[in-house]
C-alpha cells in the first residue's frame, strides 16, 4: 500500500488546495504520471506520482487545503488487491495528531490493521514526523500549550527540524491560515477551484511566498557576492556557427549554452551545489539548476532543469524550453519546483550589468548573468570589441568561503572559453 | 562605598588571610612553605613577619599529617587555615579530609565541630604536566559534610576566607593558579561576602554560560565575543560548588532557555555534569535546546605548552559550543 501524499514543492510550502484528479479509482499509474492538479502560492502544479500502482482511493476532494505530507490517495501495489488496501486505508487506525499510537504501516495487511471501521478518513502523518510526536523542545511544549499551537501542524512548516519557542510564538503571532480555499487565478488551466472565497489572491499569496523566502533567506544566510567580467565572444561565435545548420527550432540560446557551463563548473566546485539542512550542508552528486523565470502577471517561479550537468546541450535547450513554456502557461509540475540544487538568474536580457541575487533557500549559491555586449577588451595589447558578460555568484558563507566562489567563476569562465566542449 | 584600589588576586587572597589573622587569635596559617618562603605561590608573603611563627607555620612535606593536625586543632577549638600546595597533592590527604573532617559531627551526633579551612591551588595552564595541572573539584563536591568554594574574582578572593573560617564546619577553598596574577579594582573596604550564593557576572538573555573558577574570565570574553554576533549571553558564576546555588541555576535558565556549562575538570563525572542533570531535574520545561558542556580533554593534563592550550577549554571553544547550543 502507498499513500501518495501532498508533496512540499520547496521549503516555503505549508500546504496546497486541491483542484481536481485527472485519474479515478481503479485507474493505473505509471511513475512520473501527472495524477492530479493543486493550487499552491506558486500557481496550480500537475503533481506526478513516482510509484506505479493502481488507484484504490482517493482521499483529497476539490477545494481541500492540505498539509504537506498529508495523504490524498492509496494506491495499491503490484500484486495486491486493490478492494482490500482500500479498506486497509480506511481500517488502518488514524493518528490523532497529539498521540499518534500506531500510523499505518506501508505493510499493514487489512487483518493486521484490524476490522473497526472508523468513519473519518485516515490522515497520515505527515513524512517529517515519522510516526512520533514532534520534535519540540521542553520549553517550546509548555508554550505550545499555553498559546494553542499546534506542534504537528508547525513541524511540516518547519520541515522536522527541533521547534524552538521563537517558532511556536511566531506562529502564535501570524494570523490563521485561511480555513477557505484561495480563489482560482483567473487563467487557471486546470478547471475551477471550489469556490471564490475571501483570502489573498494568486499573485498576493505568490508575493506572500516570495517575501517568506527571501526574508528567510536574508535572515539566515550570511551573503558574499563576487562578480567576474567573463569573455563570451568565443562562446557567441561557436554558438552561431551551431545555429547556423541548424532549422529553427533545434536552435539553441545562449542561455542554455551558459546554463550547461554552470552545471559543468559545478562538477569543479561542488561546494555550491546543494542543500542546507539541520545546520549542516548536504552535498547533492545530481545538478538541477533553478531557473528563475518572471511571470507575465507579476511575480516568478524557479523551476529546475533536472541533471543539467549530464544533458547534451540540444537536449538541456530542449528541457528549458518546456519547463520555461510549461512555467509561463501555469502548468508547472510538481517535479519541476521539489529538488533545485543552484538557481541561476539571468537579467542580462533586460539590461542589467550585474546581478546581485538573493540565495533561494535551502539552497547555499545563487548564478546572475548580466548583458551580453560588445565592450572593449585588451588582447594581445590591442584594444577591441568583444562580447563580454558579468557573471556574479551569491554564496552562503555558512558553507563556503570566497576562495570557493572565486574558483567556481574560474570554472565558468574556463567553461565558456571551451563552448565546443560542452 | 568608598574608593577603588588596583589590586591582584594574589593580593586580595593575602589581605583575606591578614584580615582573618588579625579579627580571631583562633586563626592560624600552616602548610608547605607558607612561612619562611612565602608561600609556594607567594600569597603569604609577609604574614610570617607581621604575626610570628606561631600563627603563621611551615610544615614537614606530609599532606596527611599537616591537613590531619589541622583537622585536630579545629576540633579543639582553634581556627586553622591549612594550605595544600596544589589539589593534585590533597590527594595524600583524602583520608583525613573525608574520612575525618567531613564525617565527625555526623558520627558525634553533632557534639565535634570541625572548623577548618583548608586552601590549595587548582587547574592548569602554567605548563606545570600533569601532578601539577588537574582540576579535581568535583572529588570534594562530591562528599556531604563539605562546604567547597571556588573564588574567581577579586573581591571573593579577598571575602570568602573569613566568612568560611566562621563557618562551624571544614570549608575546601580552590584558587585558580591562573588567577594569582589576575589585576582589577577593588573596593578599598571590601570585606567578608557570602558563601552561599551564585552570581550573574554578566547579564543576558538568549544563553547561560555557567560556569566557576579559572574558566570565569574565559567566559566573560566569549560572552563579550558572542555579543558582537548579537548573542546574547549570560555568565553565572557559581562561587560555591557545594551546596550547588540551584536556584540561581534555575533563575538563570529559566530566564534565557538555553545552557551552556564550562568546567576545567574532565567531562566524565564532572561538576558540569552534576549541574547538567540539576537543570534537567529542576528546570526541564524551561529549556529550549539541548544542554552543553565544555570541559578539559579527557587526558592528563599536558606538559607542552600547545597541547596544554589544545587540552583546556578556551575563549574560542566556548564561542564555538555556544553558536551550537544556539543553532540547535
Amino acid at each position: 500500500m502507498i499513500e501518495f501524499r501532498m508533496p512540499s514543492l520547496g521549503a516555503d510550502m505549508e500546504d496546497g488546495v486541491f483542484v481536481e484528479w485527472r485519474v479515478e479509482t481503479g485507474a493505473r499509474v505509471e511513475r512520473g504520471q501527472v495524477v492530479c492538479v493543486v493550487e499552491t502560492q506558486k500557481g496550480a502544479i500537475e503533481v506526478e506520482i513516482w510509484d506505479a500502482g493502481t488507484i484504490a482511493r482517493l482521499i483529497a476532494e476539490p477545494g481541500q487545503r492540505i498539509p504537506v505530507g498529508q495523504a490524498m490517495a492509496i494506491v495499491a501495489e503490484e500484486g495486491e488487491d486493490r478492494q482490500a488496501v482500500a479498506a486497509a486505508g480506511v481500517a488502518a487506525p488514524p493518528a490523532p495528531p497529539a498521540a499518534p499510537a500506531a500510523p499505518p504501516s506501508p505493510t499493514a495487511t487489512p487483518a493486521a490493521a484490524g476490522a473497526t471501521v472508523v468513519s473519518t478518513p485516515p490522515v497520515a502523518r505527515p513524512a517529517v514526523a515519522a510516526g512520533l510526536p514532534p520534535r519540540a523542545s521542553p520549553a517550546a511544549r509548555r508554550r505550545a500549550a499555553e498559546l494553542d499551537v499546534d506542534l504537528d501542524a508547525l513541524a511540516i512548516a518547519t520541515a522536522g527540524a527541533p521547534i524552538s519557542v521563537a517558532d511556536v510564538e511566531r506562529a502564535a503571532a501570524a494570523p490563521p491560515a485561511p480555513v477557505s480555499p484561495r480563489a482560482a487565478p483567473a487563467a487557471a488551466p486546470s478547471g475551477p477551484v471550489a469556490t471564490p472565497a475571501a483570502g489573498p489572491g494568486p499573485e498576493e499569496a505568490m508575493r506572500a511566498a516570495i517575501a517568506a523566502a527571501m526574508s528567510r533567506s536574508k535572515r539566515e544566510i550570511p551573503h558574499y557576492y563576487l562578480g567576474s567580467e567573463i569573455d563570451v565572444e568565443a562562446a557567441h561565435q561557436w554558438l552561431e556557427r551551431y545555429n547556423a545548420a541548424r532549422p529553427l527550432a533545434g536552435r539553441v540560446l545562449f542561455a542554455a549554452l551558459a546554463l550547461r557551463a554552470v552545471a559543468l563548473a559545478l562538477h569543479e566546485v561542488p561546494d555550491l551545489n546543494g542543500q542546507f539542512a539541520d545546520g549542516r550542508f548536504r552535498r547533492s552528486n545530481a545538478i538541477h539548476v533553478g531557473v528563475v523565470t518572471s511571470l507575465r502577471g507579476g511575480g516568478v517561479v524557479v523551476p529546475a532543469v533536472h541533471d543539467a550537468d549530464r544533458l547534451a546541450l540540444p537536449e538541456l535547450m530542449a528541457s528549458l524550453r518546456d519547463v520555461l513554456a510549461r512555467a509561463r502557461s501555469g502548468r508547472l509540475r510538481s517535479s519541476d519546483l521539489a529538488d533545485s540544487t543552484i538557481t541561476v538568474t539571468n537579467l542580462g536580457d533586460l539590461g542589467v550589468e550585474t546581478v546581485y541575487g538573493v540565495i533561494y533557500p535551502p539552497q547555499v549559491a545563487l548564478v546572475g548573468l548580466g548583458r551580453v555586449l560588445a565592450r572593449p577588451v585588451v588582447r594581445d595589447g590591442a584594444i577591441v570589441a568583444a562580447r563580454t558578460m558579468t557573471a556574479t555568484l551569491s554564496g552562503d558563507h555558512r558553507v563556503t568561503d570566497g576562495l570557493t566562489g572565486a574558483r567556481f567563476l574560474s570554472a565558468l569562465r574556463e567553461r565558456l572559453a571551451l563552448p565546443e566542449a560542452s | 562605598m568608598s574608593a577603588a584600589v588596583r589590586t591582584s588576586y594574589r593580593e586580595a587572597l593575602r589581605a583575606g588571610l591578614r584580615d582573618a589573622l588579625a579579627r580571631d587569635e583562633r586563626v592560624f596559617l600552616m602548610g608547605e612553605d607558607v612561612g619562611r618562603y612565602g608561600g609556594t605561590y607567594a600569597v603569604s608573603k609577609g604574614l610570617l613577619e607581621e604575626f610570628g611563627e606561631a600563627r603563621v607555620r611551615d610544615t614537614p612535606l606530609s599532606e596527611s599529617a599537616f591537613v590531619g593536625a589541622g583537622i585536630g586543632a579545629a576540633i579543639n577549638g582553634m581556627r586553622p587555615i591549612v594550605e595544600v600546595m596544589t589539589v593534585n597533592f590533597s590527594l595524600l590527604a583524602l583520608d583525613q579530609i573525608v574520612n575525618n573532617a567531613a564525617t565527625l559531627r555526623h558520627m558525634s551526633g553533632g557534639q565535634i565541630s570541625v572548623p577548618v579551612v583548608i586552601r590549595m591551588t587548582t587547574g592548569g595552564g602554567r605548563q606545570l604536566a600533569a601532578q601539577h595541572s588537574h582540576s579535581l573539584e568535583v572529588w570534594y563536591a562530591h562528599v556531604p559534610g563539605l562546604r567547597v568554594l571556588a573564588p574567581a574574582t577579586l573581591a571573593d578572593a579577598r571575602g570568602m576566607l573569613w566568612t568560611a573560617v566562621e563557618d562551624p564546619d571544614p570549608t575546601i577553598v580552590f584558587e585558580h593558579a591562573m588567577l594569582l596574577g589576575m589585576e582589577g579594582e577593588l573596593a578599598a573596604d571590601a570585606g567578608p561576602v557570602d558563601i552561599d550564593r551564585a552570581a550573574v557576572r554578566r547579564a543576558g538573555t538568549q544563553l547561560s554560560l555557567i560556569t566557576y573558577g579559572g574558566s570565569l574570565f574565559k567566559c566573560l570574553a566569549a560572552a563579550e565575543s558572542l555579543a558582537r554576533e548579537s548573542i546574547d549571553a549570560e555568565v553565572l558564576d557559581l562561587r560555591t560548588l557545594r551546596p550547588l546555588d540551584v536556584d540561581a541555576i534555575v533563575a538563570t535558565v529559566a530566564k534565557t532557555r538555553r545552557a551552556l556549562v564550562v568546567d576545567e575538570g574532565w567531562k566524565t563525572c564532572s561538576l558540569a555534569a552534576e549541574i547538567v542533570a540539576t537543570i534537567v531535574e529542576n528546570a526541564f520545561y524551561e529549556l529550549d535546546a539541548p544542554i552543553a558542556r565544555v570541559c578539559s580533554a579527557e587526558v592528563p593534563i599536558p606538559y607542552p605548552k600547545h597541547l596544554e592550550d589544545a587540552a583546556l577549554p578556551s575563549v574560542a571553544g566556548i564561542v564555538d559550543a555556544a553558536r551550537e547550543v544556539m543553532r540547535r
